[in-house]
């Protein structure tokens, strides 16, 4: 399998706190790549780091062969990693539709002139962004809700449109920030179809998550950041009985 | 795509009516009220282009009038004895926008990463900084003439005959509005349906996820804020050339807020709202200009309050009863009345 991203040695500082400390790990194109750790571990803050969120303070990413960029987050979603957030964060007053048509914003291309004088171009644009929109929200299974608010939404239908937005941009790497965080057990398993349906596609998915049962059933390969610097990279079966896991979740001395 | 008979049927009617409107006002009460129709539509104009930049990328802009300044003037100076010269209308007003679009992006520049309250006191600065250069830049090089501002600007339209009958210039200036407010409407209804336009109501409605999407937030805001303030700067040329005067006077915070008063009274990023807003916030001071004097008389034999200061106190509390009944405006848009509906 081919390494679709590989970040070197991350650094991130807040102040003196050392948020991530010389991470590095590997994604290889195809993969279900799950990043787990007791709260505070830095999860989130790689994430923000390699979307271009936080500005990082040492190491270096490669991303499907290229340097990336991460100077700012639309550049990132342009190189084609695209994210959703732990705490959702959809255009609220917009529709269902209209959030995930955002998300094609970067993949088309009318400018003011064409917009203003409505070009036969711009209109078959227009058409193809709300298509494709539609067929995103079927995808992810909501596409009766395409005329609701987003935050009239169900929790479990924001989360789906989250995703839906996510792969409007078409990226190589889907990025999950606690995707099942509040889920019941129903939506989590259909959350679980979606992610598997997300990567049978050709999308690679880097998840985030607490559900330890969701992340041990469907990821390939699992990383374990504790207190901001990676314990742990293997398989799951072989990540779960880690020493320094157990300890960092149970806190079991690591010498026994 | 092809309209239907129906909406032809009404763009035609609303056609004929803006057609014959000046007449019925005029020979029903007169021409100042032609007058004030101008004025109407100039706000509308005015009003379209700062809802751009408040009511669809959500950025509260505090110094709106500095581009109507900046229009306002480039008219005056290319079209007065000032500096001696006499360009036409339809050479000044597009450098007018240009110009105006210029100054919004130096507006909107430094300003990228500000919101709320942090913007409106910066653009609440910008608008006073463009005020004050007007007011100064008549030495050492005499520039805009201070504060005694620019007379004897060219008239946009001269009173012509028809088959023998007068027809004012009022008249002319209201088609002349009118055909530039339709076009204005068109262009940001058009936006608004746009990419362009869902990345502004994206970045209204977070910013963060805006980017993430994909969307060039600096760009786009810069288009916000370009676009906005060329509609203020073709405002402006034709508030300069309908005025035939110009001073720094008729741009001060006041005419900001005024402004903003109409498209958050009007319905913060609808369209209808904001026409609606400004006509009623143009017309409604006037009425009570014109009758409030004479009504108090009708009633109480004398007058007890000026009309003037009346008309303040009117539109104050018109103000606070709207955003208590209606909060949303008078004409909320489609996104903010589910809300409303959802919260009531």
């Amino acid at each position: 399998m081919t390494v679709l991203l590989s970040a070197t040695n991350i650094a991130k500082y807040f102040g003196g706190i050392r948020a991530l400390k010389d991470v590095s790990l590997t994604i290889k194109a195809g993969e279900i790549y799950g990043l787990i750790g007791p709260n505070g571990a830095g999860k989130t803050t790689f994430f923000n780091v390699i979307t271009g969120l936080y500005p990082r303070d040492g190491g270096d990413i490669v991303f499907d062969g290229r340097p990336l960029h991460v100077d700012s987050p639309h550049e990132v979603t342009k190189a084609g990693i695209a994210r959703t957030f732990q705490n959702i964060r959809l255009f609220a007053e917009m529709s269902a539709l209209e959030n995930v048509m955002v998300g094609r914003h970067l993949r088309s291309k009318g400018s003011v002139l064409g917009a203003v004088l409505r070009t036969p171009a711009v209109r078959a644009e227009e058409a193809a962004i709300k298509a494709k929109a539609m067929d995103l929200l079927a995808y992810v299974g909501i596409a009766a809700k395409a005329e609701v608010r987003a935050a009239s939404l169900s929790y479990g239908d924001q989360r789906r449109l989250e995703i839906a937005r996510a792969l409007a941009t078409e990226p190589k790497l889907l990025a999950l920030d606690e995707p099942a965080a509040g889920m019941n057990a129903t939506e989590t398993a259909a959350l679980r179809a979606l992610i598997e349906k997300v990567r049978a596609d050709g999308t690679s998915v880097l998840l985030i998550e607490h559900d330890v049962k969701l992340i041990m059933g469907l990821c390939d390969r699992v990383a374990v950041l504790d207190y901001g610097e990676k314990i742990a990279e293997d398989v799951p079966a072989v990540v779960q009985k880690d020493p320094r896991v157990v300890s960092a979740y149970l806190g079991v001395p690591y010498e026994q | 795509m092809l309209l239907n008979k129906s909406p032809r049927i009404g763009i035609a009617l609303i056609g004929i009516a803006l057609a014959i409107l000046p007449f019925l006002i005029g020979m029903s009460f007169g021409n100042a009220w032609i007058r004030m129709l101008d004025f109407a539509l100039l706000y509308i104009m005015l009003a379209l282009g700062l809802n751009i930049v408040v009511g669809f990328a959500g950025l509260l802009d505090l110094g709106y009038i500095a581009f109507y300044a900046v229009g306002a003037y480039i008219y005056a100076l290319l079209a007065s004895p000032h500096f001696g010269l006499h360009w036409p209308l339809w050479a000044i007003l597009p450098v007018g926008a240009l110009v105006a679009g210029v100054f919004g992006m130096l507006l909107g520049a430094p300003t990228l990463r500000l919101r709320g309250d942090y913007l409106a006191i910066v653009t609440l600065g910008f608008g006073e900084i463009i005020r004050i250069f007007l007011n100064n830049l008549n030495a050492p090089v005499n520039i805009t003439n201070g504060p005694k501002g620019i007379a004897g600007i060219d008239p946009l339209a001269k009173s012509i005959e028809i088959f023998g009958y007068q027809l004012h210039s009022l008249y002319l200036i209201y088609y002349l509005f009118v055909a530039l407010a339709v076009l204005i409407i068109v262009v940001t209804l058009r936006l608004e349906n746009s990419r362009l336009g869902r990345a502004w109501v994206a970045i209204r409605e977070d910013e963060i996820a805006a980017k993430a999407c994909g969307i060039n937030t600096r760009n786009v805001k810069l288009l916000a804020f370009a676009l906005g303030a060329s509609f203020g700067g073709v405002a402006g040329g034709l508030f300069a050339g309908f005025q035939q005067f110009v001073s720094p006077e008729s741009f001060g915070l006041f005419e900001s807020i005024m402004v903003l008063c109409m498209v958050v009274l009007g319905g913060m990023g609808n369209i209808p709202g904001v026409i609606l807003g400004a006509v009623v916030l143009t017309v409604l001071p006037e009425l009570f200009r014109h009758w409030a004097g004479p009504m108090q008389v009708a009633l109480f034999g004398q007058t007890y309050i000026d009309p003037e200061s009346m008309r303040l106190l009117l539109f104050g509390i018109a103000l606070i009863l709207v955003m208590r009944f209606r909060p949303m405006g008078l004409l909320p848009s489609a996104r903010r009345k589910a809300e409303l509906v959802e919260h009531a």
